[in-house]
C-alpha cells in the first residue's frame, strides 16, 4: 500500500499511504518523546515498588519486598499505638467509681471526649447529635429522668437497654387501655384531657374531672397520685409538660391506647464496660445529671 | 451446485423463524412453570418479544428484499441509534432522580419499586448498557462496514444482536424494580438474562469478526481494533463473573461460584474492565472514526496508535484489585493492582494525544462546529479522568478516596465527560447520515445542549470533589486523645449542600439530553434544517455532500 502515501500538507508530515471510507488517513508520527520517557518512568517506578513491596505470586506464597511491608502487620500496629496512647487513663477509668471520675479533671476531660466520641457514633442515630432528642427518642439534656439520672442509673440503662432482649434489660409495661379494649375511647380522651391538666395544659375542665376518676383507678398505679411519675418502675412524670411521644391530645390518647413501649438496646453487648461508663459521664455531664 | 441468493435467504429467514420459536417456547415454559411472579413476567416478556420477532421475519419473507442506497446494512444501525436515545434519557432522567433521594430521602417514597437500592442499578445499567450499549452497537456496525467497504455478516443476525440486546435491556431492568439482583455491581441480572446475553454477544462477535473477514480494505482500521478488543474482553468478563448455579430452572435466584475474596476480586476483576473495555476500548473506537471523519484530517500518530492500543488492553486487565486497597484482598494484588494502574496512565493518554491532535490544521472546527467541540471535549475528559484513576489507586490518596463521593465524581467526569459526550457527538454525527438528510434540524441547538450539559457535568464533578474530600477528612479526623472527631451522621450532613448542587448538575444533564431528542426527532422526520449554512458539509449524508472545492 506505499504506492499511496502523500505529505500531508498542513503539517508536513507524511501519511501511512492507508485509506478507509474514502478520506480516513494516518500520518506516520513518531510516538512523542514525553509520552515514551513518562511511560518509561511509570515502569521504572512500578519495578522499583515491586522491590519494595510485596508483589509477585510465586508457587507457595509471594515476593515479600525488601521494606518487609504488610498491611495486616500495619494495622494491628496502629490500633496498638492507639490503643497504647489511651491505656493509662483507660485503665483510670476502669477502676475508678464512677462517681469518682469527676473528681480527678484530666480523667473527667479523657472521660468525657471518649464518651461523646462513643455518643456520636452509637447514641445519636436516635437521640441526636446534640442529644436532643426527638419524637420517642428521649432529650438527655434536660434533668427529666424516665429510668433516673444518677451516673449509675444512666450506666444501668445504657449497658442493660430499656424493654431489650438483655435479661437484665430496664423493663416497663405500660398496658394497651385501647388496644386491649380496658378503657372505650371518651374514657381514653377523658383520660388524656386530664393528663393535660396535670401540665397545665387542659382546655376542657368538665372531661378533665372525668378522666381525674379514671385516672385515679386506672394510673396512680405507677404514675402516682400526682402523676409525678416513678423512675423505679420507669414511669414518666406527667406534671412536667415534658413529652416523649408528643403532647398534642391526639398524642396522648395513641400513648394510652397503644402503651406504645420504646425500646433501647443493651450495649454492653457491643461497646466495652470502659467505654459504657465514659458513655455514662458525658451523658450526665449534658446537664441534667442528678 | 451453488446455492442461489434466494435458497440462502429462504436458509436465513427459516432459521430465524425457528430461533425464534425455541426461545419463545422456553419463555412460555418459565411464564406458565415459574412459582416467581416477576420470572414469570420475564418469560412472557421472552414470549412477546420472539413472537414479534417471528411476525415480522414471516412478513418480510415473501417481500423483495431492496438494498440500502448506501449498500450497507443500516436498519439495526438506525434501531440501535434510536434506543439509544431512549435509554439515554430514561438512565439520565432516574440517575438525576437518585442523586434528589441522596439529598431528600423522602423521595424514596417509602415503596420498594422506587427505593435508591433498586433504582440505582437500574440509572447504572440504563446509562452503561442500555445507552452506552447501544451506542457502540450503532457505531461499530456502522463504522466496521464503511471501513471495511463490507456489508455486515448475514441478514438477521445483526438484526437479532441489536433486537436481542434491547430485549435483554428490558429484563434487567424490570427485574431490579421487581427486586432480582444477583447483588454484583453493574452484573446485578439473574442468570438466565445473563445467558441470554451470552447469546446475543456471541452472535455480535461472529457478525463483527464475519465482516472484517470479509473485507475489501487489505488493512483493518483502527477503530476496529478497538471494538473488538471490546467485545472480545466483555465476553470473557461476562462469563465469568456471572458464572453462577441457579437454584432450579424456574427459579430466578442463583448462587455466585466464587466466595468471599475471590469472589470480591472476580467481580472488581469485571467491574474495572467493563470500565476499560466497554467504556474505554469501545468509546476509544468511536473517536477513532468520527473525530478524523468530522474534522477532515488524519489521525495524528498511526505508530501511537499501534502502541497505545496494545499496552491499553494488555494492562487494563491488571488494574481491577485497586478497587480493594484496605481489604482483605492479600497485599500483592493491591501492589500488582495499583502499578499496573500507574502504568497505564501513558496507555490511557495515548488515546487523548491521538484524538486531540488529530485536529492539528483544524482547530478552528472547536469555535464553528458544536458537534466538533462535543467529541474534543469528550477526549479532554477522558484524559482528565485517566489521569484522575491512576492517581486514585495509589493506595495513600486510596485511602482517602476510598468510599467517598471522590470516587462518584470520578466515575462521573468519565461517564457524562468522556462517554455520554463522545455518544452524543456520534449520534449527532450519525442520524443525518443515516436518515440521508442534508443537515442537522438545528446545529444551533447542538449549541445549546452542549453547554448545558458542560455546566451540569462541572457542577457534578465539582460539587463531589468538595464533598468526597471533605467526606474522607471527616471520617479520618481524630483529637487529641485519640478519638473520632465526627461521627457518621455529621459527615451525611455535612455533605447534603453537594448532594443538591450535584443533582442540580445532573438536572442539566438531563436537560441538554432532551433538546438533543427533539432535535434529532426534527431532523429524522425531515424537517427542513433551520440553519443548515451554518453546519460543515460533513453534516449531511455521505451521497448528499457536497464535494470540497480542490
Amino acid at each position: 500500500m506505499g504506492h499511496n502515501k502523500e505529505i500531508d500538507h498542513v503539517t508536513g508530515v507524511e501519511t501511512t499511504g492507508h485509506v478507509w471510507d474514502g478520506d480516513l488517513k494516518e500520518l506516520n508520527k513518531p510516538l512523542p518523546r514525553w509520552w515514551l520517557y513518562t511511560f518509561y518512568a511509570t515502569i521504572v517506578w512500578a519495578i522499583g515498588y515491586w522491590i519494595a513491596y510485596p508483589a509477585w505470586p510465586l508457587v507457595n506464597g509471594y515476593t515479600k519486598g525488601m521494606l518487609g511491608y504488610s498491611q495486616r502487620q500495619e494495622v494491628m500496629r496502629e490500633v496498638a499505638d492507639g490503643k497504647a496512647a489511651q491505656a493509662q487513663f483507660r485503665s483510670e477509668v476502669e477502676k475508678m467509681a464512677l462517681a469518682d471520675i469527676a473528681k480527678n479533671p484530666e480523667v473527667l476531660r479523657f472521660a468525657t471526649a471518649s464518651g461523646a466520641a462513643a455518643f456520636a457514633t452509637n447514641c445519636a442515630p436516635c437521640h441526636g447529635r446534640g442529644a436532643q432528642g426527638a419524637k420517642s427518642y428521649p432529650n438527655l439534656n434536660d434533668d427529666d429522668w424516665l429510668w433516673g439520672g444518677s451516673l449509675d442509673a444512666i450506666a444501668q440503662t445504657i449497658t442493660h437497654g430499656v424493654r431489650s432482649d438483655d435479661a437484665e434489660t430496664r423493663s416497663s409495661a405500660m398496658p394497651r387501655f385501647g388496644l386491649d379494649q380496658v378503657l372505650d375511647q371518651k374514657q381514653i380522651s377523658d383520660t388524656a384531657e386530664f393528663v393535660l391538666s396535670l401540665a397545665g395544659k387542659s382546655t376542657d375542665q368538665e372531661a378533665a374531672t372525668r378522666g381525674a376518676a379514671i385516672f385515679a383507678e386506672n394510673c396512680v398505679v405507677c404514675h402516682g397520685e400526682k402523676g409525678a411519675g416513678n423512675q423505679e418502675l420507669g414511669a414518666p412524670n406527667l406534671t412536667d409538660a415534658i413529652w416523649l411521644y408528643g403532647g398534642a391530645k391526639e398524642d396522648l390518647i395513641q400513648s394510652i391506647a397503644t402503651g406504645r413501649g420504646g425500646i433501647m438496646p443493651q450495649w454492653h453487648t457491643r461497646l466495652d464496660p470502659v467505654t459504657i461508663k465514659t458513655l455514662a459521664v458525658y451523658v450526665h455531664g449534658l446537664g441534667g445529671g442528678k | 451446485m451453488a446455492i442461489t441468493h434466494t435458497e440462502r435467504s429462504a436458509f436465513g429467514d427459516a432459521m430465524a423463524v425457528l430461533s425464534a420459536v425455541v426461545f419463545a417456547v422456553v419463555g412460555l415454559a418459565w411464564g406458565l412453570g415459574s412459582p416467581d411472579p416477576a420470572m414469570a413476567f420475564h418469560g412472557w416478556v421472552f414470549t412477546a418479544a420472539a413472537a414479534i420477532a417471528a411476525i415480522y421475519v414471516l412478513s418480510q419473507m415473501f417481500k423483495d428484499r431492496v438494498p440500502d442506497s448506501s449498500g450497507y446494512l443500516d436498519g439495526p444501525i438506525r434501531f440501535a441509534v434510536l434506543a439509544s436515545v431512549f435509554w439515554g434519557i430514561a438512565g439520565f432522567l432516574v440517575g438525576d432522580l437518585i442523586a434528589w433521594q441522596l439529598a431528600f430521602p423522602a423521595l424514596n417514597l417509602d415503596l420498594p419499586w422506587t427505593s435508591f437500592g433498586r433504582l440505582r442499578p437500574l440509572h447504572t445499567s440504563a446509562v452503561i448498557f442500555a445507552f452506552g450499549g447501544n451506542v457502540l452497537l450503532a457505531t461499530s456496525f456502522y463504522v466496521v462496514q464503511r471501513t471495511t467497504h463490507a456489508k455486515l455478516l448475514g441478514h438477521w443476525a445483526p438484526w437479532f444482536v441489536i433486537y436481542g440486546y434491547n430485549v435483554f435491556i428490558l429484563v434487567a431492568g424490570t427485574g431490579y424494580i421487581l427486586g432480582i439482583t444477583e447483588s454484583k455491581e453493574y452484573a446485578e441480572p439473574e442468570w438466565y438474562a445473563d445467558l441470554w446475553l451470552t447469546i446475543v454477544w456471541v452472535v455480535y462477535l461472529v457478525v463483527f469478526l464475519g465482516t472484517i473477514m470479509k473485507r475489501r480494505e487489505p488493512h483493518i482500521y483502527v477503530a476496529n481494533w478497538f471494538y473488538l478488543a471490546f467485545i472480545v474482553t466483555i465476553a470473557m468478563l461476562h462469563i465469568v463473573n456471572n458464572l453462577a448455579m441457579p437454584i432450579s430452572l424456574f427459579e430466578p435466584k442463583s448462587y455466585v461460584l466464587f466466595g468471599g475474596v475471590q469472589d470480591a476480586m472476580t467481580q472488581w476483576w469485571y467491574g474495572h474492565n467493563a470500565v476499560g473495555f466497554f467504556l474505554t476500548a469501545g468509546f476509544l473506537g468511536i473517536m477513532y472514526y468520527f473525530i478524523p471523519k468530522r474534522v477532515e484530517r488524519p489521525v495524528y500518530s498511526y505508530r501511537l496508535s499501534i502502541i497505545h492500543f496494545w499496552t491499553l488492553i494488555f494492562l487494563y486487565i491488571w488494574a481491577g484489585p485497586h478497587h480493594l486497597h484496605y481489604t482483605a484482598l492479600p497485599d500483592w494484588v493491591q501492589t500488582l493492582g495499583m502499578t499496573f494502574s500507574i502504568i497505564l496512565w501513558m496507555p490511557s493518554w495515548g488515546g487523548m494525544i491521538n484524538g486531540l491532535m488529530t485536529l492539528s490544521g483544524a482547530w478552528d472546527k472547536l469555535r464553528t462546529d458544536p458537534v466538533v467541540r462535543l467529541l474534543v471535549v469528550s477526549v479532554a475528559f477522558y484524559g482528565m479522568s485517566t489521569f484522575e484513576g491512576p492517581m486514585m489507586s495509589i493506595k495513600a490518596v486510596n485511602s482517602l478516596s476510598h468510599y467517598t463521593d471522590w470516587t462518584i465524581g470520578h466515575v462521573h467526569s468519565g461517564a457524562l465527560g468522556w462517554v455520554a459526550m463522545v455518544s452524543f457527538g456520534a449520534i449527532y454525527c450519525l442520524v443525518p447520515w443515516l436518515w440521508k438528510r442534508k443537515a442537522l434540524y438545528s446545529i444551533r441547538l447542538v449549541e445549546w445542549h452542549f453547554w448545558i450539559s458542560t455546566i451540569g457535568i462541572l457542577l457534578y464533578i465539582t460539587s463531589m470533589w468538595v464533598s468526597g474530600i471533605m467526606q474522607g477528612l471527616m471520617w479520618r479526623a481524630y483529637d487529641k486523645l485519640g478519638f473520632l472527631s465526627y461521627s457518621f451522621v455529621e459527615t451525611v450532613e455535612a455533605m447534603h449542600p453537594y448532594y443538591i448542587i450535584r443533582a442540580t448538575g445532573g438536572g442539566l444533564f438531563v436537560l441538554g439530553s432532551l433538546i438533543m431528542a427533539y432535535n434529532l426527532w426534527r431532523t429524522i422526520r425531515g424537517d427542513e434544517s433551520v440553519d443548515a449554512a451554518e453546519q460543515p458539509r460533513v453534516a449531511a449524508a455521505p451521497e448528499l455532500r457536497l464535494q470540497p472545492a480542490e
